[in-house]
């Protein structure tokens, strides 16, 4: 009948979620340069955004993934493990021979895209939900990793090392990784017909299949992708560490580092609403975050608390905008 | 498209369905032709959407036969009714709210160019079907949630026509529009059907059945009661049509006129976003029935005077006193009652025991300590007062019959000795037994003072209980009845048909 109610209240700027993140990156880059500075630092001295931008390749490799799983309605628990068992299938396959790394490489695909294969079937074929499946194959994993490493094994010849360490000018190679996959994604999401029909069967399963989407099969491939993300992100941590570690992936929590970066990127757990842009700001933040609190050498607790603040902030501002306007729809059919 | 020749495009023949038993639809024929505006009427639970649902691949129909254009098909699912050329709408749009206008037309079909969606195809030919249609106002490009409720129903409809539907069958399309939208949504009908398009037009609004349609079946009881040239047609004789049927269950007796008291619920002026401001009084020993179409209002009614959805406007009086009742739970303390129309989601906490659902309302808002024992001895007594079988109180609720749950929410309700009880569909799903206990129940607290509302779709249920009549129409109060007026009365002021507030049974 009327809008008034929504319109008389006040108004957020007209950002959307994606240029909001990179709002936000822009201010944490401002702020946390200013409070570096004033600590006789530099955030962005040449090795501080090295290493701000190799911690953030990693994550952000993984957490490409992880959008195209949260976009379709679902949602990968086991990255974390599958990272952890593909740096030491990478490491233990090279075995320090350089003949040996495309072989790795191959092996590491075909291990990560078949743990993708388990989970996408498990959701699709046996309806069990996401969390639950991918949770259950992360632990699987986890089980095997526990029974079968104590500590690292394998290791990386000095040509694979490149991938962790080498640069071109202030930008590592790794970065560049991490943005050809997210270019990938991005123009997968846009300009495939795969991609449309990811984010219509995350925006509605049942109008996507009455569509004509073969909903089940999307969501298999966007798994398999999803884990292929993390396998990638395995190879690199192998490069950089020199070795496989069974605990990488957890220690570094890419699992719920990953979907924290996804959503605030302003892709919304349900699905069917972000982009890949969202995230890769989302990943650039939480990089900033912990390069402004590396310097300040502020302790790990505070750090976290932070962290925790903006990711809850974030989500409340996106939940707030999104009542608004279906608020306003509501008030439109009325 | 070129012109049928003289065969109907849709013929349907002697189509039946049943669901566990109960007959739903059964024999019914219709022919819809080309450049066809065929409309479907006739009361809740007449049959019509399970009808269109066996149109458009939803439902496997029991019995009968479907021709499209002369050739028999089966439509096993609704992607086959797509694809043989029948587009439906429903009243709940199939849409992606975050998609653009074209990607939500060409849905599971993007037009491809060297192994990528060609969007630049996808904006022309989306564009070109609404030019087709007289669309200008939205671009391809626009997102569908931003587009009004009308424009949306402008994109499901050349969503349908991307695939070529030569049949649209359309499920009350005004029920989510604006007035001054519906004037839009008759022109495109128009435009469509000068194209040659079928459509069944499924509504219960004699209006715009009157205004749109050139040929009216009417339903009822899930058989066809009669097909008719709408030139032949007037609004009273589709209404005798849409009911008039023997009673075959007796109601309790009613209060002797007069007999009413005090009032003890008045609203005068009491609206919100759903409901024009309503002015009602509820007496105290009479049963107020509240009818009206589906949508009409009669739940938003219930659920404001409850305090789920409240009232924003207008004066709220219990027992002479002015309230404000703004949660549920200031509603149970001011002694109301709410008898949901949808027991298992909102009225039963489904495995939790019988004797858990009956304590709900009790435990929720009196103090823990407050008589504990004895009130859990009341409402045994209680249950065991309204009758309810079950295997004893522990019993999970979910287990116990449609009637046999019902009654254990009237034992809830009971123990709160409410002085306004509203009840929404009280007997739906309830087998012929159970509803006579529960019509008496509903007497008995009307005559022991209580003021009850009683909202109900079933006609004979209305007239048989109610002492006085009010019926609803589009979020406000269209007329109000006295005890046992006609079928005929409460549908004509329910459609439309009738238009004074006041009708003389």
């Amino acid at each position: 009948m009327s809008t008034d109610g929504a319109r008389t209240r006040l108004r957020l700027p007209a950002l959307d979620a994606t240029s909001g993140v990179w709002a936000a990156l822009a201010l944490a880059l401002m702020l946390g340069g200013t409070l570096v500075a004033l600590d006789g630092g530099s955030l962005f001295s040449e090795s501080s955004t090295i290493s701000l931008l190799q911690r953030a390749a990693g994550l952000g490799i993984v957490a490409v993934g992880q959008t195209m799983a949260i976009l379709a309605g679902s949602l990968d628990l086991s990255v974390a493990y599958v990272i952890s068992l593909t740096s030491l299938v990478a490491a233990e396959t090279m075995a320090g021979s350089d003949g040996m790394v495309l072989p790795a490489i191959a092996a590491v695909l075909a291990v990560s895209a078949a743990i993708g294969l388990l989970n996408g079937l498990l959701i699709t074929k046996l309806r069990i939900n996401a969390f639950i499946a991918t949770l259950g194959v992360g632990l699987l994993i986890k089980g095997y990793l526990e029974q079968g490493y104590a500590g690292p094994a394998g290791s990386v010849p000095t040509s694979f090392q490149h991938l962790g360490y080498d640069r071109i000018g202030p930008v590592p190679l790794s970065f560049v990784l991490f943005a050809a996959v997210a270019a990938a994604a991005w123009f997968t999401l846009r300009s495939t017909r795969y991609g449309h029909h990811l984010i219509a069967t995350g925006g509605d399963l049942d109008v996507a299949r009455l569509s004509g989407v073969r909903t089940d099969r999307v969501l298999i491939r966007t798994h398999v992708i999803c884990s292929l993300c993390a396998g990638i992100a395995g190879l690199y941590l192998a490069s950089r560490l020199g070795a496989g570690a069974p605990r990488v992936g957890a220690e570094g929590g890419y699992d719920l580092e990953s979907i924290a970066a996804v959503v605030l990127g302003g892709t919304v757990l349900a699905g069917g609403r972000g982009g890949v842009a969202g995230t890769v700001g989302g990943v650039l933040l939480l990089a900033v975050i912990d390069g402004v609190f590396n310097q300040l050498e502020v302790d790990s607790f505070f750090k976290q608390m932070v962290r925790g603040v903006v990711i809850v902030a974030a989500v409340a501002v996106y939940a707030l905008r999104l009542r608004r306007t279906s608020d306003r729809r509501k008030a439109a059919v009325a | 498209m070129p012109p049928d020749s003289d065969g109907p495009l849709l013929r349907m023949r002697g189509v039946g369905k049943a669901f566990f038993g109960v007959r739903v639809l059964d024999d019914v024929d219709l022919d819809l032709h080309s450049g066809q505006v065929h409309a479907l009427v006739g009361e809740n639970g007449a049959g019509k959407s399970t009808l269109m649902k066996i149109a458009s691949g939803v439902y496997q129909p029991d019995a009968g036969t479907l021709e499209l254009a002369g050739q028999p098909v089966t439509l096993p699912d609704p992607r086959a009714a797509q694809a043989a050329g029948i587009g439906i709408i429903h009243q709940e749009f199939n849409l992606l709210p975050e998609r653009t206008v074209a990607e939500n037309v060409f849905l599971g079909r993007e037009p491809m160019r060297r192994g990528l969606v060609d969007r630049r195809a996808m904006h022309a030919r989306t564009a070109e079907l609404l030019a087709g249609i007289g669309e200008d106002a939205i671009t391809p490009q626009a997102r569908v949630g931003r587009l009004s409720v009308a424009q949306q129903q402008v994109v499901e409809i050349v969503k349908a026509l991307a695939l070529d539907a030569r049949v649209l069958i359309m499920d009350e399309p005004t029920a989510s529009l604006a007035e001054h939208e519906v004037e839009l949504l008759y022109q495109l009908v128009r435009r469509l059907q000068q194209r040659g398009i079928g459509i069944l037009y499924v509504s219960h609004r004699l209006t715009e059945v009157f205004d749109l349609s050139g040929r009216i079946t009417v339903l009822k009881d899930g058989r066809r009661v009669t097909t008719l040239d709408t030139a032949e047609a007037t609004a009273d004789t589709l209404v005798r049509h849409m009911v008039g049927r023997e009673l075959s269950h007796y109601y309790p007796e009613r209060a002797a006129p007069g007999s009413a008291g005090a009032a003890r619920l008045t609203l005068s002026a009491a609206g919100n976003g759903r409901l024009h401001p309503v002015d009602l009084e509820l007496r105290a020993g009479e049963v107020l029935g509240v009818g009206g179409l589906q949508g009409s209002g009669r739940s938003a009614l219930a659920r404001a005077v409850f305090g789920i959805d409240g009232f924003r406007t207008g004066r709220v009086l219990l027992d002479g006193e002015p309230v404000r009742v703004r949660s549920p739970r200031q509603a149970v303390r001011a002694g109301i009652a709410y008898v949901t129309e949808d027991r298992k989601g909102e009225g039963l906490a489904l495995s939790q025991s019988v004797l858990d659902n009956a304590l709900l309302a009790q435990r929720a808002v009196r103090p823990r300590w407050f008589g504990r024992a004895a009130r859990t001895t009341t409402v045994r007594e209680l249950l065991d007062a309204v009758e309810v079988h079950a295997a004893g109180t522990e019993q999970e609720i979910r287990y116990l019959s449609g009637g046999n749950q019902q009654k254990v929410v009237l034992a809830r309700w009971l123990a709160m000795t409410p002085r306004v009880l509203l009840f929404d569909e009280p007997t739906r799903g309830i087998d012929v037994g159970a509803k006579a206990a529960i019509h008496d129940l509903i007497r008995r607290l009307a005559a022991d003072g209580a003021a009850v509302l009683m909202i109900s779709s079933e006609l004979p249920e209305l007239i048989g209980m109610s002492d006085r009549i009010v019926v609803m129409r589009d979020g406000a109060i269209a007329g109000e009845l006295p005890a046992g007026a006609s079928e005929e009365a409460v549908m004509g002021l329910a459609t439309g048909a009738a238009t004074s507030t006041e009708v003389p049974a």
